[in-house]
């Protein structure tokens, strides 16, 4: 192959699997190709370097990533990772999933392991709806959104997922759209090298289902809109920084603290004796 | 450090004994979720691994367990979880993506009666068909039926051996009687213990591929971190483990599936048989009632009647050979079960009408000696 037809990424994807099955215009491939870069300029071994995702459109970033992948069921990434994880603490382990995925049918997984705070990282795409089923509603959809499910507008109040994210106890809180690049992949490298439960939240375009029952545009349209409606608050407190159906996006690093992980806290009973 | 293997004589409960069993066959992953009657292995995990350098994590629910086990064995630590009916129905989500990922660990289920809630803590074994059919599609499962606190020990190993010689979890269908019962369980000496170990893989990384299997059809398995680049997938897969969304791949992964454990029944199942040889009353057991039934056959055969337990020790996969050559001799079979009559239908479709069969049906309670005994005495008039 000649060196102009090599992707700078070519060796954390497998090229093989191309092509994808993101729709054009959706986020996923942005948001994919910032993770890369960061697992790239992060300067971790990538042999101990593993991903791990649920069902849905964002799952399928697994299967796409050069690097022990594990794509499980719906919901369930988060404790497959705990697994992954504990059994071998020098795994840097990645949950690369949907919103869907990690806070509806997985929402009990996600706030007990921030709880715990098990030393993984979240990477959640919220494109406020199930894409891959044909775009119904979920915990995320803004209320009025139209869904194949929710015809009259969604009724239902959404989670601020970093707001859930705080408040279980994550480390690392962190909020940018598909159109936030580079601040994205300097967020994702920074959460890959940060010890505890981060959580990174990545706002991102479904032209296919989610914008065009909203009359969004197509993906160029609603990256637009982000650029317009984005407003940068670092360090704002989570509560605060919920997201309407037509209002502004607000981005920025939310959190970063530290505490002992669940790992730190394990018992040393080297000298205990037990007589069962 | 405390050993992990407590070598010598206990006076124990089953689950406890599962417990140990668990450390003496190398398990340092332990993930489950409080539920009576398996209460007591989680609390003896709790208190054993950080002993021996293990992981006890209590998980947010039953499914959340499995995973995690399955989490930890992809990454080259043996693992368990252990639950009762409620929690076992949450697991089979989960034991689907153990079988589909072929990812081994043991599932342990100290069965009492159902359904929904139940009877959380009275004995039951109205499970085994859901152990067999109980998450969605195709497959074939190996689960063992241990009869006393010394066979929770000792099958947990097995199970544990099992698990990674094909590469699936492998389940423990034990029930609340076996689990609660306090009796003496030897620990034989650490060497004493054989131990199978997985397949690894041993070209070189970029030629290893997940799904291919060598010719016993279980293929060599690489942990994560190991820089084999593991691709695992729920989705039906080809030997890359790339997704295949066709028939054909359904059709090969399925088979291979399904016959890497029927094409090796012959080293997986264990029966234990106990004067069939001239039997014409068979009562074919597994479980608590296997004992009262072992009673029930000596009862017997003190009045001369020719009697003989037949006990499964793996229920499955169903040795139906083995039981259909019974009825050369036997006439009548005699399934006495903790449920309303599971496994009877799998020993009359092995039977093939060549003998009668008698289901003996109870429910949240086990059979006395008597209650046997009475039949037997009925069917030699």
């Amino acid at each position: 192959m000649k060196q102009s037809e090599v992707h700078p990424m070519d060796k954390l994807i497998r090229s093989d699997r191309m092509p994808h099955i993101w729709c054009s215009g959706c986020g996923l491939g942005t948001n994919f190709s910032c993770f890369l870069a960061a697992l790239d300029s992060s300067g971790l071994d990538l042999d101990l370097c593993v991903i791990v995702s649920g069902i849905g459109c964002a799952g399928r970033a697994s299967g796409y990533t050069n690097i022990d992948s594990y794509h499980t069921t719906h919901g369930r990434a988060i404790p497959f990772a705990t697994g992954l994880k504990l059994a071998n603490p020098k795994l840097v382990v990645t949950v690369f999933s949907g919103d869907g995925d990690l806070f509806a049918i997985g929402g009990n997984h996600f706030i007990h392991a921030a709880r715990r705070n098990i030393d993984i990282n979240i990477i959640c795409i919220n494109n406020f709806n199930y894409g891959m089923t044909g775009g119904q509603f979920g915990s995320t959809t803004p209320l009025k959104a139209k869904t194949t499910t929710s015809p009259y507008g969604n009724f239902e109040h959404p989670f601020n997922l970093a707001h859930v994210a705080s408040a279980s106890g994550a480390v690392y809180v962190a909020r940018w759209t598909s159109l936030h690049v580079r601040r994205l992949v300097t967020s994702i490298e920074e959460a890959l090298l940060k010890k505890g439960f981060t959580f990174i939240e990545i706002i991102s375009p479904c032209p296919t289902n989610y914008g065009r029952r909203n009359q969004l545009g197509d993906g160029l349209q609603e990256m637009r809109y982000y650029k317009e409606h984005s407003v940068i608050r670092h360090g704002i407190d989570p509560k605060d920084a919920g997201l309407s159906f037509n209002g502004e996006i607000i981005v920025g690093k939310f959190v970063d603290i530290d505490k002992p992980t669940f790992l730190d806290n394990q018992p040393n009973l080297s000298k205990v004796e037990h007589k069962p | 450090m405390k050993s992990a293997v407590l070598t010598g004589e206990h006076f124990i409960n089953g689950d406890v004994a599962c417990a140990e069993g668990a450390l003496a066959s190398g398990c340092r992953f332990f993930a489950g979720y409080p539920i009576t009657p398996a209460t007591e292995i989680a609390e003896t995990m709790s208190e054993r691994m950080p002993q021996v350098g293990g992981i006890y994590i209590q998980m947010e629910d039953e499914m959340a367990s499995m995973n995690a086990i399955l989490g930890a064995s992809s990454a080259g630590v043996k693992s368990m979880t252990a639950t009762s009916g409620p929690g076992f129905s949450l697991m089979m989500e989960n034991f689907g993506l153990g079988l589909m990922m072929e990812i081994p660990c043991v599932l342990v289920n100290i069965q009492r009666g159902g359904p929904s809630t139940g009877l959380p803590t009275i004995v039951g074994q109205q499970d085994m068909m859901q152990a067999r059919w109980g998450s969605h599609g195709d497959y074939e499962v190996i689960a063992l039926s241990p009869y006393s606190p010394q066979e929770m020990f000792d099958f947990t190993i097995k199970a544990f051996n099992l698990s990674e010689k094909y590469r699936l979890p492998v389940l423990v269908m034990a029930d609340e009687v076996v689990g609660h019962m306090t009796e003496k369980v030897i620990i034989p000496d650490e060497n004493e213990i054989k131990l199978v170990k997985r397949k690894k893989p041993k070209g070189p990384a970029e030629k290893y591929w997940m799904y291919k299997a060598d010719a016993d059809l279980v293929p060599a398995m690489a942990s994560a971190g190991e820089g084999y680049k593991v691709i695992a997938t729920g989705l039906t897969h080809d030997e890359r483990g790339y997704p295949a969304m066709n028939a054909e791949a359904q059709e090969k992964l399925i088979k291979r599936l399904c016959d890497k454990i029927l094409l090796n029944k012959e080293d997986i199942v264990e029966v234990m048989e106990y004067e069939t040889g001239d039997a014409e009353v068979i009562v074919l057991a597994y479980g608590s009632p296997a004992r009262s039934a072992m009673s029930a056959v000596k009862m017997a055969r003190k009045e001369k009647i020719k009697a003989g337990l037949f006990r499964l020790i793996t229920v499955w996969p169903f040795c139906e050979e083995q039981v259909f050559s019974l009825s050369k001799k036997a006439r009548v079979i005699i399934v006495p079960e903790i449920n309303n009559g599971q496994i009877v239908r799998e020993v009359e479709r092995a039977i093939k009408g060549k003998a009668k069969v008698i289901s003996l049906p109870r429910l949240a309670r086990i059979h006395t000696p008597q209650d046997i005994l009475n039949v037997i005495r009925e069917v030699e008039k």
